[in-house]
């Protein structure tokens, strides 16, 4: 039996919205949360109860995440106005200038690989499945990227 | 309140600067949400609560209409489970859609309103005891009937517990008056809301002066 979907969104949005803003940053971390979320609900009466419902969100952020990158690179002049974007916005030490721009610097499937580990505990055998990869280049690419992550992340916060 | 993903500790604080819980974010995506969703056409129950002398009642609406009302003491969180069930788990809180049903219910609680004007899903309900809710709208507001009556009037005067069961299994208390069904012998009888609501209920309809909103009123 499927839960009212309002109990989805409580229990899972504020980790898919982590999700998003770690590999997507600031700016288009709510287009695709929202897109993820309206895309679940319309998918949601056939998901198959006892499902995990996590993994699910993250596999559709993902596809919704790749969608933006493509119609990034087709259309790299496509951004106008920007979204509304949270409070402690350019604080020093908040999440969407340092971690972020240390994220940034990270190849795209190695901050994948660390957010999907690191953020929401998926074992390696299904984030290779999202990332369509093998199990053990999941585990290097998370392994790389927290490593790498923590040398210039720590090296940025400490200037 | 979420605690289960606080960064682990393997990553070694790395991510405590990006927030587990961004409450002013999750606002303005959840209504970015209901809003995407009913423009898709894909919010199949809206649902509130309203508190009222009665308690917090909560409403849910389809696009077809008011689909089920219910009481704290019947459990808010199982009756959405059930709508999941019944109608649709495409749920989300989503007051817009029930404005008019809460506009409705505050006059009617004020004094001000003593008969509903608003679109009904009956999706829930079916053969007999459909037929005595329906009927149930033709006692006037401060009046009651006997359960016997009420089954006379839906055609079936032996049927007075079924017409006790159709009372008691109403979606919708209040704006369809079961509460106005009371014994023959002119004690209250059962009620889905507890007999203290019912009470209040009656007690309302019976000394509020049934007008409608004064003019100039908004």
């Amino acid at each position: 039996m499927l839960k009212p979907f309002e109990e989805v969104v409580a229990e899972h949005g504020p980790t898919v919205l982590r999700v998003c803003r770690a590999v997507l940053g600031p700016v288009e971390a709510e287009d695709a949360w929202s897109e993820t979320f309206l895309a679940a609900l319309r998918a949601y009466p056939d998901l198959r109860p006892g499902s995990n419902v996590e993994a699910w969100l993250v596999t559709i952020a993902h596809r919704k995440a790749l969608d933006q990158h493509r119609a990034r690179a087709r259309n790299p002049v496509a951004v106008e106005a920007l979204p509304e974007r949270p409070t402690g916005e350019g604080v020093p030490g908040s999440w969407d200038t340092e971690l972020w721009d240390a994220l940034e610097s990270l190849p795209r499937k190695q901050r994948q690989a660390v957010a999907y580990h690191y953020l929401v505990g998926l074992p390696y055998a299904l984030i290779a499945t999202i990332l369509d990869n093998s199990e053990a280049a999941a585990r290097r690419a998370a392994a790389d990227g927290i490593r790498k992550l923590r040398a210039i992340y720590r090296q940025g916060a400490s200037r | 309140m979420n605690t289960v993903n606080e960064s682990s500790p393997e990553a070694g604080g790395v991510f405590d600067a990006l927030p587990v819980v961004d409450e002013e974010a999750n606002r303005r995506l959840h209504r970015r949400l209901v809003d995407a969703a009913d423009t898709a056409g894909i919010l199949d129950v809206a649902y509130r609560t309203l508190d009222t002398p009665v308690g917090p009642l909560l409403l849910a609406a389809t696009d077809q209409g008011l689909v089920r009302i219910a009481y704290a003491n019947q459990g808010h969180d199982q009756v959405l489970a059930r709508l999941a069930e019944l109608v649709s788990p495409r749920i989300l809180l989503a007051p817009r859609r029930l404005d008019a049903v809460a506009r409705e219910l505050d006059e009617y609680f004020a004094g001000h309103r003593d008969a509903f004007d608003l679109r009904l899903d009956w999706r829930l309900s079916h053969g007999f005891r459909l037929q005595v809710l329906k009927h149930l709208r033709e006692i006037a507001y401060g009046s009651t009937a006997s359960y016997a009556a009420v089954a006379a009037a839906a055609g079936n005067p032996r049927a007075v517990r079924a017409v006790g069961t159709a009372c008691a299994t109403n979606p919708l208390p209040v704006v369809v008056p079961c509460h106005r069904v009371v014994r023959s012998d002119g004690t209250m009888g059962g009620y889905a809301g507890g007999p203290r609501a019912k009470q209040t209920l009656l007690t309302l309809e019976a000394t509020a002066p049934p007008l409608p909103t004064p003019a100039g009123t908004p």
